[in-house]
């Protein structure tokens, strides 16, 4: 049944759904990643070879996972890893012969009942906190989101050897410092869910923040950490944080349309076009959120209530529910951030709480708050501290404060759309003489 | 990017056994959770699809041009694929347990469409 959908690319797509828990199941058995990887790849090649010619095998997955068995159980019965070219696989496979019993047992037995723990062990070591970030990174979009080096290279504006070499080296590290395959205990849990939660919001974080660019490869992360987050939604469905990046991520990427304009400037969050926002991503984003409320609620994860995750969620589901920016619950935002200065303790969520209450409570409540993170250290030369000052301050109607404010967010800022927006808001605000200084 | 995916059974084609619903059903949940398929759902066009159609002005409704078919289950899925090959090959594996179907893969549109100047 040789068709023209019969391609590579077709090959591709299935591979990078089922690839994940291929290597898992592999890992499990095999126990090291950088192995079970190299064992998927052969089934990977034998699918190339085959498919154009047999058809794709109505279970894709399950004949992948079957060729990849039957090809680990060959090199393992002959002692063919030797003689293979990658040297590292002939090491490894050689270190594995004493429990060659084991592994054959295993291989032959056709246990997929818990893929899912596997899944998990999967993410977990992908994300293991003895590798750098970058490192993490690349080996989850590798592992788990079933990207090829050459897709993380571009989508990272870096070239594919050193992504090559990135997961490589990380594989080495899994390696050598014997990190088991295993789920983590349960006291090592929350540090590891942390380090695990916090790889894929930097991935969502890197294609959102390059919200416009040449490449489409960019924006794709947020798609890849959006698809990330909902198999992880799907493996630990009890865990709140969990939910809560997955609610925060599918409503940070429902205002994706409308964050533009057609030069590519950014809008912000209050002058968007509220119909361009992907209503099906906000619902989701409100379903799961409201899932991680409601264990929470149940006391689940401990008694000190929502994290950060679910609490920045919220935030963002207070404008998501806003038909219209007037409609926006301030005071339930502001409320938001007071709690999330609890649990993640930074200037930049102090800075966003008092402009929250200016809304709220009006700007002299705000500007309190504002003066108050005048002296911290960590916003000295943050340019939203003295814009959002000057902006309080011209609400107030102190006109040549604010202006000095603007203008020295201005020098402060090195997007050079946004320091001429800031100007022309100092312009707007008179020509008087600027303050003394204090 | 997006897809909507429509299929519709073809009138005449014999009905899905409960093998292929499970196949089916089992099929789905995989989808899902694996955060491809974002929302999915039956369509019971066959009897009671309408027609709508604006032409001069003049908005006129009319019954669907299907066969009064009861059994006939047309279903519809809003996917996130990474490209269109990968739209293709979850369409591919949908078909092939429904068996006998026609449908079309749609991209939806995105910003990502607007060519930035």
């Amino acid at each position: 049944m040789a068709g023209p959908h019969e391609t590579r690319a077709t090959i591709d797509a299935i591979w990078r759904l089922e690839s994940p828990r291929v290597i898992a199941g592999l890992a499990r058995i095999v126990r090291d990643v950088g192995l079970a990887e190299e064992l998927a790849q052969d089934a990977l090649v034998a699918a190339l070879e085959q498919w154009p010619a047999s058809g794709i095998p109505d279970n894709p997955g399950a004949w992948l996972m079957t060729t990849a068995r039957h090809h680990a159980l060959n090199t393992l019965a002959h002692g063919k890893m030797a003689e293979r070219k990658h040297r590292d696989l002939g090491r490894q496979m050689d270190a594995l012969a004493g429990d060659a019993d084991r592994i054959q047992t295993e291989l032959a037995a056709n246990m997929d009942d818990d893929v899912n723990d596997d899944l998990l062990r999967l993410v977990f070591i992908a994300c293991h906190p003895v590798l750098s970030t970058e490192a993490r990174i690349a080996l989850t979009l590798r592992l788990l989101g079933g990207l090829t080096t050459e897709e993380i290279a571009r989508a990272f504006l870096t070239s594919e050897p050193a992504i090559a070499q990135r997961i490589v080296r990380a594989k080495r590290t899994l390696a050598d410092k014997q990190v088991p395959f295993e789920l983590p205990r349960r006291e090592e849990l929350e540090v590891r869910l942390t380090s695990v939660l916090e790889v894929v919001y930097l991935i969502f974080n890197e294609g959102y923040a390059s919200a416009v660019g040449d490449d489409w490869m960019r924006p794709a992360l947020v798609e890849d950490a959006l698809r990330l987050g909902r198999i992880l939604s799907g493996l630990a469905p009890n865990e709140p944080e969990v939910l809560g990046l997955l609610a925060l991520m599918e409503l940070n990427a429902s205002r994706a349309a409308a964050r533009t304009d057609a030069a590519g400037d950014p809008i912000l969050l209050l002058d968007q076009d509220r119909a361009r926002w992907d209503q099906l991503l906000i619902r989701r984003g409100l379903a799961a959120l409201a899932r991680a409320k409601a264990l929470t609620a149940a006391g689940v994860g401990g008694d000190s209530g929502a994290g950060p995750y679910q609490l920045q969620a919220a935030i963002a589901a207070c404008h998501a529910r806003a038909r219209d920016p007037a409609d926006t619950d301030w005071a339930g935002i502001a409320a938001l951030y007071a709690a999330l200065e609890g649990r993640a303790p930074s200037p930049v969520v102090s800075l966003n709480r008092a402009m929250a209450v200016a809304m709220a409570d009006g700007p002299a409540a705000g500007l309190a708050l504002v003066d108050a993170l005048a002296s911290e250290p960590a916003l000295a030369a943050y340019p939203l501290l003295p814009s959002a000052r000057a902006d309080l301050l011209s609400k107030l109607g102190r006109l040549a404060e604010a202006r000095g404010e603007f203008e020295r967010a201005a020098a402060l800022t090195g997007n050079k759309r946004l320091r001429v927006r800031l100007l022309a808001r100092a312009a707007a605000c008179g020509d008087v003489p600027p303050p003394e200084r204090r | 990017m997006k897809f909507l995916m429509i299929t519709k059974s073809i009138p005449g084609a014999p009905p899905p056994t409960p093998d292929q619903m499970m196949e089916l059903g089992r099929f789905t949940e995989e989808m899902i959770k694996s955060g491809v398929v974002l929302l999915t759902g039956g369509l019971i066009r066959p009897s009671t699809g309408m027609q709508i159609r604006s032409a001069g002005g003049k908005i006129s409704v009319t019954d669907g041009p299907y066969a009064e078919t009861k059994e006939l289950i047309d279903g519809f899925a809003i996917v996130e694929a990474r490209s269109k090959e990968d739209a293709i090959a979850h369409a591919t594996r949908f078909m092939k347990i429904v068996g006998d179907a026609e449908g079309e893969i749609l991209r939806i549109f995105s910003s990502e469409d607007i060519p930035p100047h």
